[in-house]
């Protein structure tokens, strides 16, 4: 009887599986090459808004689709890490004139922290139980910072306007430097993403969303590859709310916090593909400047064809392309007679 | 506190829970029925609230009259949401509960929208109603007519729900298809009909919701957030699709809420309802009387 072999076998390992993960990040490399000069051919204060509201969603989408995508656990919540994020960086600046660098670290761990307290009973939760328990949390949290008057309560905090500098990531006009940090984010983001693709946990979390049953059946260890996902998550997403924070210059409960953010961060991978590498990416690139460029075309004077706009192309983009926008770019499968069947030449 | 005082406030709670029950009956029905969270639930209940206003604006006629009305036109707007949109998320191939919550959002953004367009951001009331800020005092207890109205509505509702679902055909077709949505063809059974008379019959009863709250509550564009949100927890609360658990979580809710509000700040009231809602779910995973 012969035993199975146990080298080349799988398919996912082989050369061209790695040709094409170098190809990836060498086309992530150009693209965001491309992205670190763009502003200075578009000067338009407007445009390069845009683009950094854009990079920030690629960024936060991207942490979003760790624990929503990959690992299928469909929190509708993340603005209470966004807000955490945001309020402690704005605190530890304002208060005590920790640099926001130091002080989106300080977020990031906390949330981490969060996302490991709240998952230890919520990852028991399945399904929609999970998605409304996560919705429940943050409307929590979003109550308790309005009415906690150390926080600034309902009047939020501003961040008094200073020096441009790097170190406190503060730039009265200049659009350039958030451009270029909302970026870095952003390829970290993708570079984490990227990683996880090709990692242990990747895979592991993979089995998780298709059927836990199974995964756990296989050595998978589902609660700790759930809780893995939640914190890398959410301390990239609090970062990206310690990020808004510098660049808004003023955060309070509402604008940080509210229910919508937390589909905001969802919405860009749903529409560009949940659970691949690039869905996020292309989801906001495609929806961020949509959204803000219906708001200023069509959002003028009170009406309100913005939303009703807004409100269809999320319906017809879900419908139509269900798989994401990637899926219109991914190129047609092999016939499966094209695939050469392992050991049919041997 | 006296006793007296205890008593008003639970009073006060069970009226307030029983609408909520109220609301979050059609939510639990379309789950039970097809496994789908309408994101735009609060929605419905806005618009069923600016049906109310527009109609007596129009036909002068009481609120308390047009509930029949109100609930048809919102059937036909559920039967509407289900054939237009919702019909579409089921036939997906990929991502199938990802593209029913955006769907349905989406659905929901555009409604805030188009009402926003149609009825200005303006809150609204309706003036001068039979019901409209009257009390009637039971043993000391005082009692407001329009959530008194409301909660005799919503046990008819109840009461007539449970006749539908067990003693006529369409309820067993509705039994049926949400035991085996394939299997059900077999027999002759229409699903998409089912579904689309589903759809109305879940939009009917928030419409039944809206018609009564439009009486004592602002109506503006953005109202149906926060009661959906009550909405989502009541069913979780009471078990997804258990229509007796929507009824007795909406009852729990609506009790907590009184009593949160005698003992906390008022603008943590919510917190209560949250408490409690977080404490049964990790108890019971499923909610109180979930079997899925």
């Amino acid at each position: 009887m012969s035993q199975p072999q146990a080298t080349g076998q799988n398919p996912g390992h082989d050369a061209a599986f790695h040709a094409r993960r170098r190809r990836q990040l060498v086309l992530a490399a150009s693209i965001a090459a491309v992205v670190a000069v763009l502003p200075f051919g578009v000067r338009d204060v407007y445009l390069q808004n845009i683009l950094v509201l854009t990079l920030m969603y690629a960024a936060l989408s991207q942490s979003w689709n760790i624990l929503g995508g990959y690992c299928g656990q469909i929190s509708l919540g993340h603005a209470i890490y966004f807000g955490l994020g945001a309020y402690v960086a704005t605190i530890l600046y304002t208060r005590y004139g920790i640099l926001p660098w130091f002080g989106m670290l300080v977020g990031g761990g906390m949330a981490a922290a969060l996302a490991l307290a709240l998952g230890y009973p919520f990852f028991r939760l399945k399904g929609h139980y999970f998605s409304i328990a996560t919705i429940v949390v943050a409307e929590a949290a979003l109550l308790l910072v309005l009415n906690w008057d150390w926080a600034g309560g309902a009047l939020g905090i501003q961040i008094p306007a200073g020096k441009d500098s790097w170190a406190s990531l503060q730039f009265g006009r200049d659009k350039l430097p958030y451009i270029w940090f909302a970026l870095g984010l952003a390829c970290v983001t993708w570079y984490a993403t990227w990683l996880i693709e090709d990692s242990r946990w990747g895979y592991w979390w993979r089995a998780v969303k298709d059927n836990p049953e199974a995964a756990e059946s296989l050595g998978v260890v589902v609660f700790r590859s759930k809780m893995a996902a939640a914190a890398i998550s959410a301390f990239f997403t609090a970062i990206g709310g310690s990020f808004y924070a510098m660049f808004v210059s003023y955060i309070d409960p509402d604008s940080v916090m509210s229910f919508h953010f937390s589909l905001l961060m969802a919405l860009p991978a749903v529409l560009g593909g949940i659970g691949t590498l690039w869905g996020p990416a292309l989801g906001a690139a495609v929806l961020i400047p949509l959204t803000e460029l219906t708001r200023s075309y069509a959002g003028g004077s009170g009406s309100c064809i913005d939303l009703i706009i807004y409100g269809v192309l999320i319906m017809v983009i879900a419908l139509a392309r269900p798989e994401g926008l990637v899926s219109l770019l991914r190129r047609a499968p092999a016939r499966p007679a094209a695939t050469p069947v392992p050991g049919a030449a041997a | 506190m006296t006793a007296q005082t205890l008593l008003q406030i639970l009073a006060s709670g069970l009226l307030m829970g029983l609408i909520y029950a109220l609301i979050a009956a059609g939510l639990s029905l379309i789950f039970g029925l097809m496994d789908v969270v309408n994101f735009a639930h609060g929605e419905f209940l806005m618009l069923a609230m600016y049906i109310t206003f527009g109609l007596v604006l129009f036909v002068a006629i009481d609120p308390v009259l047009l509930t029949p009305v109100i609930a048809a036109s919102m059937f036909v707007v559920g039967a509407t949401a289900y054939l237009g949109v919702v019909r579409y998320a089921m036939r997906v191939k990929a991502n199938v509960g990802m593209v029913q919550i955006f769907a349905t959002f989406g659905l929901a953004i555009a409604i805030r929208g188009l009402a926003q367009f149609f009825f200005t951001p303006d809150f609204r009331s309706i003036p001068n109603t039979w019901l409209g800020g009257r009390t009637v005092e039971i043993g000391g207890v005082f009692l407001p007519l329009p959530q008194l109205w409301g909660a005799a509505i919503s046990v008819a509702a109840f009461v007539g729900l449970w006749l539908l679902i067990g003693r006529t055909d369409f309820g067993r077709a509705l039994e049926a298809t949400r035991e085996d949505a394939g299997a059900v063809a077999l027999v002759g059974i229409d699903k998409n009909r089912v579904f689309t008379l589903g759809w109305g019959l879940g939009a009917g009863l928030v419409g039944l919701a809206g018609a009564v709250m439009a009486i004592f509550y602002y109506i503006h564009p953005d109202v149906g957030g926060p009661f959906a949100l009550i909405a989502y927890v009541t069913v979780a609360l009471g078990g997804f699709g258990s229509i007796f658990g929507a009824l007795a979580a909406g009852i729990i809710v609506g009790l907590v809420e009184a009593l949160s509000t005698t003992f906390m700040p008022p603008a943590l009231k919510a917190l209560g309802i949250y408490a409690v809602y977080m404490a049964v779910v990790l108890v019971r995973p499923r909610g109180l009387f979930g079997n899925l």
